[in-house]
């Protein structure tokens, strides 16, 4: 099963790269682009019997590994149907 | 007393804090690979700066699960002096043996430059043959050296006295110009509640002779050597 998983900087904290891109996305004759925020994207392929323990499993290693709880949030996304709905 | 100083794959400031200890200082000094589960009886220890696990994902985010990681805590948890330089900083805030995380650098560069810290704290293993109030020049090198905490987080470092080292002018005054990352409150080095365990930015091991253009981190390298002489006088 395929998880998905978007991690990303809590809103109370600055970010500069996003802050750059939007800087950018402005001088390239973007205006309407007001705000960006930049994060980071993992798929996991997770052996596991339902969505919901491959959620579990998504879950408990971003909160160990993929995100830091301090200045990071995340948000989780699980596809069963996908790859001949394994 | 007997330096351990810890090596991950991407340590890079390793032998520069093992030069300082034993070359500088003539002392006791031992590498510690960072799958190896033992310290080698040593009495204080070094997390060095460099690219840990090539800081993948986070800074010090996969180097926290080094098999090391668990005595070094033990070790802390314990009493014992543990200096996180840099990187070393940076697994420490991973690990959670220090609060708050590290952004980007404000300015998105690698800020590679020499710069003016504050000591702010004397009653920590790193600073105690320092002077309160004392500036510093020492090297900074690093792309995530930006430190925010949660507000409430902040008011309690302070309130703590956690706040060991800050971004300051040649005089000693705490601007914003002085700041060279964005951290908060300018925070250039925390200990923890039980202030045994420290955490800085900048590179005291690569200041500690003249030849390298200052010789102020030397008094941190001091420090350490002072504490654990009053360490072993209490025990």
């Amino acid at each position: 099963m395929r998880a998905r998983v978007f991690v990303t900087l809590k809103p109370s904290v600055f970010d500069p790269q996003g802050t750059t891109v939007a800087d950018a996305l402005h001088t390239l004759g973007y205006p309407e682009v007001t705000d960006v925020r930049q994060g980071k994207y993992f798929e996991l392929e997770i052996k596991a019997a339902s969505a919901d323990e491959a959620r579990r499993i998504a879950s408990e290693v971003s909160d160990k590994l993929l995100a830091n709880p301090v200045i990071e949030s995340y948000r989780i996304e699980v596809a069963d149907q996908e790859e001949g709905g394994r | 007393m007997k330096f351990a100083v810890v090596v991950f794959p991407g340590s890079n400031c390793d032998h520069d804090a093992y030069y300082a200890a034993k070359h500088v200082l003539g002392q006791e000094a031992v590498f510690v690979w960072h799958k190896d589960a033992r310290l080698g009886g040593a009495d204080a220890v070094i997390l060095p700066g460099g690219f840990a696990h090539g800081d993948y994902l986070r800074t010090g985010a996969i180097a926290r699960f080094s098999p090391v990681m668990a005595e070094v805590q033990a070790f802390a948890a314990a009493g014992g002096p543990v200096v996180g330089i840099c990187n070393g900083f940076q697994v420490l805030l991973e690990v959670g043996l220090l609060p708050g995380a590290m952004l980007r650098n404000r300015s998105l560069k690698f800020q590679c430059e020499h710069v003016y810290t504050r000591v702010e704290q004397t009653d920590t293993p790193l600073t105690l043959a320092c002077q309160a109030g004392q500036v510093l020049h020492l090297p900074i090198a690093h792309g995530d050296g930006n430190y925010y905490a949660e507000p409430d987080v902040l008011a309690q470092l302070e309130r703590n006295r956690q706040v060991v080292f800050r971004y300051a002018t040649r005089d000693g005054q705490v601007t914003d110009v002085a700041n060279p990352n964005g951290s908060a409150n300018n925070i250039a080095g925390l200990c923890s509640e039980a202030r045994n365990v420290v955490g800085l930015m900048p590179h005291p091991e690569r200041a500690c002779e003249l030849a390298v253009g200052s010789a102020d981190g030397l008094a941190l390298f001091e420090s350490v050597v002072k504490s654990v002489a009053g360490l072993r006088t209490v025990a």
